[in-house]
């Protein structure tokens, strides 16, 4: 019997759903939207750290106590640790070499170490996928017919915290205002004697934490984990960072949202069997009709 | 981490002297996605060709096992089994447990004329290839009203809903074929969503699922999945039964899905608990072999394929393409692990089906199911 | 007098004729590595005339080539037994049949082309890889949506009409027509495109005309290589044609030099030959596979096999 309640219901939970899913792909949209603010390129091997997190919080969690609190936030820690030096590394040894070269070059190189990233990972870890460990203690909210799981309270909750510190990171300090000034203009921030060097660094390190960060949340929803696990995720998290506006944080937290809870309602209807069209059709739409983005800005193409 | 090397030439081919192998293919998944059912099939397959071949071998000649991994990719089944037949000159092809798979290599088998025997693809359209092309397990049609009857008097569920995979041809097939008997005894279908392989989120499904209150829910979608999906029924707060086909058949399973089956079942073509003694028998000569483990459904197709082809080569006096196809038509009430195999005309089995049970974590035994 | 491309063009041909003649005396696991090969630098040079010769970024091909793969198949399949008969018809028949299914895949091809190209003109760059990459991945799953052309399990049992003079004929065709296009006077205006989109409107040039006359004659390519693929397999699956496989055709074109047909072919050739070779080692296949495209961008970008022996410029130099 449908009534009015019931849909209702089902349309709250599948809200949760979404709300749940997207803050995922916010996190990884961070990252995207970091990286092209300061560099203006994608970074096709994002979603490959973000697998890279979740392989690293597997292998930790076996060491730390299963299900504990402080037992999981080490393992988060851990990962967003490894992943940040990753970034750092891929950074330094590839992307740094390549800054003078056309951007298409940069782009090939950024799939390639994106293959490389998740075909070693075939190799070292195997392509058969693994269970992620229950790192946290997890237990189910009901509230009347909705069912809240304490793992997706956690992504959320977890997801608000790194987007405000983010914020705070990038609008309250020192490294966060020389990130902008990269952004808008990276040879006069080199006058004003901005390190470049180490801004890109840091931004790598930064966006790569959060991919790691989002790689754990992923892992304890959903927790088979494989090396082509990034793929899509990454693929969507993308859509949403332009979805939002690309070099736009805030932006890719409300494309990350928007999309996760389409996504989530297309999945619990009868078109479900399009639910990963819809991310690239989003991705079609927006860079026909309004390519700066939900919240961007439009940048004029300089002649 | 194993390396495993695509080429198992296996040693034993010596000790027959100067009698020239009888060379046979395998393609399997042995890396990849579905490892687990390739490396299953794959050490059936290798125990048995290894006893036949103590034994002496089938008309004075041993067996001589070539496999190539698809590494479960789409398209490289079909270049491994080109590969098998015109390089490497084999007479039989066997695989695959994935009736995908089996669907890239059946054409090229049936065009050079060599048989094939899939050990554990259960889409009909398999065998309907060609007249080369055979298997020795039973086909979702009969899974389907297997699974349909099972919910209706063992379930007693007369509303249930189907959550199935679009992109693999064995969830589509087995859902359609559940839902036409299902719906033909009686019962309601009461949601039917769908998802991708390689999907990881089900919740926007399963809260649609939910809302329409369905007594029980099938799921005939591989391991990797189903485990996820009840894993995430179970926290949305869904309680009722969920059940699925042979594509569940994998240790990882339990290990994905934990606490969350308690209460499922599944369909399967054989179970290591069956007391029989030929199948007690097997589960310790396979336990032997290879490292104490447990044969899954996979591992005792792939050995009853390989004996159900050296049967037939025996009964044919050769190994040439038309005359052993003819042997292989002509199977009756052959013996294996897995059951009685008698080929029948569309050059299918029919085989019983055995319903599994998960309680505490653990795979039990519930029932039989004969054609 | 015959020009010189078209002389090379009836050479080609007859050459094809020729090994195709012979074909039952050559190992027919070497016929097929040949087939494997030439369905490749069709698929290359192509691309490389949408990547290399006029700088679109386009990272969707494999989804031209399933469009062909898909409609040539569904000519053979449904169309084939009420035009050929029950007995399957003679040879001659089926051959102007699979050149029917062949054209009738290319030219659909084409037509997804002109879909995908017309909205993405006002695209650049890294814009543009994703927006091509986004339709190849819908048009994947809508396959995978379309009951009647086998959905999620594909197509299969397809006629293997595919033979080697097919084959070599139709990457002669290929060559041909993307190397003169190119080198003709109104293909100037492919490279103008490529090397400044601004000065060559400038000079009245319709740059939209290029990419988008790019786009199509790269589909149409991609689709016949599709079709040709789709009899030789005999069987196709919606998975097979997905962002992986655009990315392997992408590798071809970077290592044989953006806009450098014959680098392009060589390129073709070598990632053919490579995972065959590499078969005893497959899992390491394409983990060498991305080393090699990073090595390659770091150390020489312009690609292996560009020696300049195309006409095609060099990229422009970047800024400092």
């Amino acid at each position: 019997m449908v009534n009015f309640f019931s849909l209702v219901t089902e349309f709250l939970q599948q809200l949760l759903n979404g709300l749940s899913l997207g803050a995922i792909y916010a996190l990884i949209a961070l990252g995207y939207t970091m990286v092209y603010g300061v560099l203006r390129f994608i970074n096709f091997a994002h979603s490959d750290v973000f697998m890279v997190g979740a392989f690293i919080g597997y292998y930790f969690g076996k060491i730390v106590p299963v299900g504990t609190l402080w037992g999981g936030l080490l393992v988060l820690a851990g990962a967003m640790l490894g992943c940040a030096l990753l970034g750092m590394l891929i950074e330094r040894l590839v992307y740094r070499s390549l800054r003078p070269a056309p951007t298409l070059n940069v782009l090939i190189t950024a799939i390639g170490v994106s293959l490389l990233l998740e075909y070693s990972g075939q190799l070292v870890f195997g392509a058969a996928p693994r269970t992620f460990p229950a790192i946290f203690p997890s237990a189910n909210f009901h509230l009347g017919e909705l069912t809240i799981s304490s793992n997706q309270l956690f992504v959320i909750g977890v997801s608000i915290i790194l987007m405000v510190f983010l914020q705070f990171v990038v609008f309250r300090t020192k490294i966060g205002t020389a990130m902008r000034a990269v952004s808008l203009n990276p040879k006069a921030a080199q006058l004003v004697g901005v390190n470049i060097d180490i801004v890109i660094s840091f931004t790598f390190a930064l966006g790569s934490a959060l991919a790691g960060a989002g790689g754990i949340l992923y892992a304890l929803n959903y927790p088979s984990i494989d090396p082509l696990m990034g793929v899509m995720p990454g693929l969507k998290a993308f859509v949403a960072a332009i979805l939002g506006g690309i070099g736009n944080i805030p932006g890719a937290a409300l494309g990350g949202l928007l999309l996760g809870t389409v996504e989530t309602f297309v999945g619990g209807s009868q078109w479900s069997t399009y639910k990963d069209a819809i991310a690239f059709a989003v991705l079609i739409v927006i860079l026909l009709f309004r390519p700066a983005g939900l919240l961007g800005k439009f940048t004029v193409e300089k002649v | 981490m194993k390396f495993l090397r695509p080429f198992f030439l296996v040693a034993f081919a010596s000790t027959a002297l100067a009698a020239d192998p009888i060379k046979v293919g395998e393609y399997a998944s042995l890396t990849g996605k579905e490892a687990s059912f390739g490396q299953s099939s794959h050490k059936g397959l290798v125990l048995a060709f290894e006893e036949i071949n103590a034994a002496g071998g089938v008309l004075g000649q041993p067996f001589e096992l070539l496999t190539e991994d698809n590494q479960t990719k789409p398209g490289e089944s079909a270049t491994a089994a080109k590969k098998l037949i015109a390089r490497d000159k084999v007479i039989a092809l066997l695989g695959e447990v994935s009736s995908g798979r089996s669907l890239e290599a059946a054409p090229i088998a049936q065009a050079n004329k060599i048989p094939m025997i899939a050990p554990a693809a259960t889409n009909p359209k398999v065998t309907q290839t060609g007249s080369y092309i055979f298997r020795v397990c039973f086909i979702d049609p009969f899974q389907g009203t297997v699974m349909a009857k099972f919910a209706k008097d063992d379930l007693h569920a007369k509303r249930v809903a189907i959550l199935s995979s679009v992109s693999n041809a064995y969830s589509v097939g087995l859902a359609k074929y559940f839902r036409e008997t299902f719906v033909a005894s009686g019962g309601e279908v009461v949601a039917e969503k769908n998802f991708s392989e390689g999907d990881k989120d089900f919740r926007a499904q399963l809260t649609a699922v939910k809302a329409e209150n369905a007594e029980a829910v099938f799921v005939p979608s591989y391991y990797t999945e189903a485990a996820l999906i009840v894993r995430q029924a179970r926290d949305l707060g869904i309680t009722v039964p969920f059940f699925g086909g042979d594509g569940w058949e994998a240790p990882q399973l339990l290990e994905i899905g934990g606490a969350a089956l308690d209460g499922c079942y599944y369909s399967t073509h054989f179970s290591p608990q069956n007391q029989a003694p030929v199948v007690q028998e097997f589960v310790k000569k396979f336990k032997a072999r290879w490292n104490d483990e447990t044969p899954d459904a996979f591992g005792a197709l792939g050995y009853d394929s390989a004996y159900v082809l050296a049967d037939a080569i025996k009964r044919a006096g050769t190994t040439e393409g038309p005359k052993l196809r003819a042997a292989l038509a002509a199977t009756r009430n052959f013996a294996g692990v897995t059951g009685i195999t008698t080929i029948d005309a569309n050059r299918d089995a029919s085989k019983p089906a055995a319903i599994l049970a998960i309680k505490d974590g653990k795979l039990s035994f519930y029932k039989t199911v004969a054609p | 007098m015959i020009p010189k491309p078209h002389l090379a063009l009836l050479a080609a041909l007859l050459a094809a004729f020729g090994v195709s003649y012979f074909s039952d005396h050559i190992d027919p696991y070497y016929l097929d590595v040949l087939t494997g090969i030439g369905i490749n630098v069709i698929l290359a040079v192509s691309l490389n005339l949408v990547n290399g010769y006029t700088g679109q970024f386009s990272l969707g091909h494999a989804g031209f080539m399933s469009v062909g793969a898909y409609l040539a198949a569904a000519v053979s399949l449904f169309l084939g037994p009420k035009l050929l008969g029950e007995d399957g018809g003679t040879a001659v028949q089926q051959g102007f049949l699979f050149f029917g299914a062949l054209i009738v895949g290319g030219l659909s091809a084409a037509f997804a082309g002109l879909l995908v190209g017309v909205p993405s003109l006002r695209l650049k760059g890294d814009y543009l890889a994703l927006v091509t990459l986004g339709f190849g991945e819908i048009i994947r799953v809508t396959f995978q949506n379309i009951e009647v052309l086998g959905g999620a399990l594909g197509m299969n049992g397809i006629p293997p009409y595919t033979t080697i003079f097919w084959v070599l004929a139709f990457v002669a065709i290929t060559v041909f027509v993307v190397t003169c296009l190119v080198n003709s006077t109104y293909g100037r205006g492919f490279l103008a495109t490529r090397d400044d989109e601004v000065a060559s409107e400038a000079v009245g040039l319709n740059t939209t005309r290029y990419k988008i006359v790019a786009f199509v004659v790269g589909a149409f390519f991609a689709g016949i290589a599709g079709g040709l693929y789709g009899h030789f397999k005999m069987t196709i699956t919606p998975t097979g044609f997905d962002f992986t496989k655009s990315i392997e055709i992408v590798v071809m074109v970077i290592l044989g030099g953006m806009g450098n047909t014959v680098g392009v072919i060589l390129a073709a050739v070598l990632l053919t030959l490579l995972p065959e070779v590499l078969r005893p080692v497959a899992q390491y296949r394409m983990v060498i596979y991305s080393f090699l495209l990073i090595v390659l961008m770091l150390a020489r970008p312009q690609g292996l096999f560009n020696f300049r022996w195309s006409l095609a410029r060099k990229p422009k130099p970047s800024l400092p």
